[in-house]
């Protein structure tokens, strides 16, 4: 009898993936990459190699928060390189249309609070091969969503872009892990179909239950250069303040990014 | 220090390493405490010249190597910065002669202070620090805090504009906004145009002067008496940051003259004013307003001190193409009391016009994975037909090692123009900097 019940709840669940609809799969993608926790803090360090061989690094330490709607605060500290020390750079995020994102850039030497114009999020962060919208997340209505292959792991989704002209892709798939929702692997493709960028998802950890990718790769195909992206020291729930994320907390930043 | 206890520990056997051992762990507290400091800094080499020539001044603008050392110390409830400059300045006649006011000497202290929060609402920076609010971009108004002119108009690394202030600066942060509060007990100057490096425009002599007539202004050095009040209130308003300014101090050039001591002065100001800032479209917008309250000279009659005026800009910045942005400013300067201040005058060919209008233009360009970065600012005046052209390329070969080239331009038809009378300092500058 028991074992009755069992089975119909696994047929059941297994009917629940089955039906699961497209958007539901990248909503709870979006979930798992961006979202864990009610806010969360890492130690971050970009690795970026050029063509040649040649290294630079970046190293911050990234607060998160989520406040309303899918709206987020990121608290970006620099550490490295020397010349970036001690800046800082603030998010709030928006996910509603046709809503961008403030940003602004602490600069401490000239104790200067700068507003940044809301920017082309395809541009490169910090120098690395990262973009904007792979650290903060691209927006779901941006993109026709498509599955088109589900293997015994992962599904994998088309992306298409809503409005071509605003990026350099034609479209991009991901690759996203069943059991836990990670994307795992991303492939862009430019407007002559060539695959030319890939976002790569090489490292999960299970932290404080949340499944975490602890280093990514991305590399771009037509330079030859990559960026790797390590996290340690994550920590989810750790109770941030939302006045973290406002101008009080740039001209002092806080102990949870400087210690 | 952590790790080396952790090796000690493991490899303890003998009852001398057990000794090292506890004197070590003994130590770990206080040295932990000791070691808690950050400590980074940068060496930067500078060389400029002079693209024509200027009877009253060096033909070398710059000639200088600088280390900055930059450390910040974190206690239980407290930091302590400190941020200096250790210089060799060739152009210098004296660098023993030490003057942490005006930075001349071989030390330039940029910041010594300590921050801490006696309320959870509150923090307090007491100390050398350097100040700056307000909406503008290289434009102030409200922000009356020092600024170093010498170092802009050279070519030093934009940072310099800013000189520090000895202040007691406290932020109060109810939820009705927040409030800011500097109070400078004795004035903190500009490091303003004197003719010892940068030759500018004389009124007394009616001639472009420099190091034969350099400005020996009357100090306002009286502690307590001769003190500064800067305030600031801000809060949202819609999407938009407001705020409301207040100032009362010295206008921050030795403007006045005092015909008894025959030297220049810095006269009393006052000065209240407002901005807003915020998103606008794709782009973003601010518009900042102040009045200049002469105090000295309200009716604007005596000839010696400055009028009062009204300040005005509005800007708009936008990304303009993919890693190119792009930003605009107005900026107008109405001086009150024109007509009475034409009257005190010897002769009105060399007057300052009732309104100066300033346009501005930043355009920064970023190439090679941000590695190269192309700027330049212009301002430009249609009332004085005059301008500054600012153009910059800085390449950081490594996250250590970048270089920057740049220039200071300076057109104009007249000497007594505001950028015109820079015209015989135009510049250009090489600079090779290691950070660490």
């Amino acid at each position: 009898m028991k074992r009755l019940i069992t089975t119909i709840m696994m047929l059941g669940a297994a009917g629940a993936f089955a039906e699961m609809s497209v958007e539901e799969i990248v909503n709870k993608a979006n979930q798992a990459a961006y979202y864990a926790g009610q806010d969360g803090s890492a130690e971050v360090e970009m690795k970026i190699v050029d063509p040649s061989g040649s290294e630079r690094v970046r190293a911050f330490t990234l607060l998160r928060m989520n406040t309303e709607n899918g709206a987020q605060k990121f608290y970006v500290y620099f550490k490295k390189p020397a010349d970036l020390y001690k800046q800082v750079f603030l998010v709030w995020k928006e996910v509603e249309p046709g809503k961008e994102d403030s940003r602004w850039m602490w600069l401490p030497a000239l104790n200067l609070k700068r507003s940044i114009a809301p920017g082309d999020k395809r541009t490169s962060f910090v120098g690395s091969d990262f973009v904007y919208e792979d650290v903060s997340g691209r927006g779901l209505k941006e993109d026709r969503h498509e599955l088109i292959e589900t293997t015994d792991t992962q599904y994998v989704v088309k992306n298409t872009p809503v409005d071509p002209g605003s990026v350099e892709f034609s479209y991009y798939t991901v690759r996203i892990d069943q059991d836990t929702f990670l994307p795992r692997r991303a492939e862009y493709f430019d407007k002559n179909g060539k695959h030319y960028r890939t976002v790569e998802g090489t490292k999960v950890e299970t932290i404080q239950g949340f499944p975490t990718v602890t280093e990514s790769v991305v590399k771009d195909l037509n330079s030859g250069g990559s960026t790797i992206n390590t996290f340690t020291n994550v920590k989810y729930d750790i109770g941030l303040k939302e006045n973290i994320f406002t101008e009080r907390f740039l001209r002092r930043p806080p102990r949870e990014v400087t210690r | 220090m952590n790790i080396t206890v952790q090796t000690v520990t493991k490899t303890s056997c003998s009852s001398a390493k057990r000794v090292v051992n506890v004197l070590l762990l003994s130590l770990l507290p206080l040295s932990s405490f000791a070691l808690d400091t950050e400590l980074h800094g940068f060496v930067d080499g500078r060389v400029g010249t002079r693209t024509r020539n200027d009877p009253y001044e060096d033909q070398r603008s710059l000639t200088e190597l600088r280390a900055q050392l930059d450390s910040l110390t974190y206690f239980d409830a407290s930091e302590l910065q400190f941020r200096a400059d250790f210089l060799y300045d060739d152009l210098e006649d004296d660098l023993e002669k030490i003057d942490l006011q005006t930075g001349d000497g071989f030390i330039d202290l940029r910041e010594l202070n300590l921050l801490f929060s006696p309320l959870s609402s509150m923090d307090v920076k007491v100390g050398r620090q350097i100040l700056t609010w307000g909406t503008g971009d290289l434009l102030f108004i409200n922000d009356l805090f020092p600024k170093d002119w010498n170092s802009f108009l050279l070519g030093r690394d934009e940072e310099y504009l800013k000189a520090p202030s000895d202040a007691i600066y406290a932020s109060w942060f109810p939820s009705v906004g927040s409030f800011d509060l500097a109070y400078m007990p004795r004035m903190d100057a500009d490091r303003y145009i004197d003719g010892t490096r940068v030759s500018y425009w004389n009124p007394a002599r009616q001639s472009i002067a420099g190091q034969n007539a350099v400005i020996d202004a009357e100090q306002r050095d009286e502690l307590f008496q001769d003190h500064e009040i800067s305030a600031r209130f801000y809060r949202p308003i819609l999407s938009y940051e407001g705020a409301l300014y207040a100032y009362h101090g010295f206008w921050k050039s030795p403007e006045g003259y005092d015909p008894a001591l025959m030297k220049n002065y810095f006269p009393g100001l006052n000065s209240y004013g407002a901005s807003v800032q915020g998103a606008l479209g794709s782009g973003l917008v601010n518009a900042e307003a102040g009045y200049y309250d002469s105090r000295e000279d309200r009716a604007g009659t005596n000839p010696f001190v400055p009028n009062s005026q009204a300040r005005f800009l509005a800007g708009y910045e936008r990304e303009a193409a993919k890693n190119l942005m792009a930003g605009v400013q107005y900026y107008v300067e109405w001086m009150m009391d024109h007509d009475d201040y034409l009257a005190g005058l010897p002769t009105t060919d060399t007057a300052r016009d009732e309104f100066r209008h300033v346009l501005t233009l930043r355009l920064t360009w970023m190439l090679m994975n941000q590695n190269l970065i192309l700027g330049l600012f212009t301002f430009y005046s249609p009332s004085d037909n005059d301008a500054y052209l600012r153009p910059a390329a800085t390449y950081k070969f490594t996250d250590h090692w970048s270089a920057t080239v740049n220039g200071n331009w300076f057109i104009g038809e007249n000497d007594h123009t505001f950028f015109g009378q820079f015209r015989y300092n135009s510049n250009v500058n090489l600079a090779i900097r290691y950070s660490f």
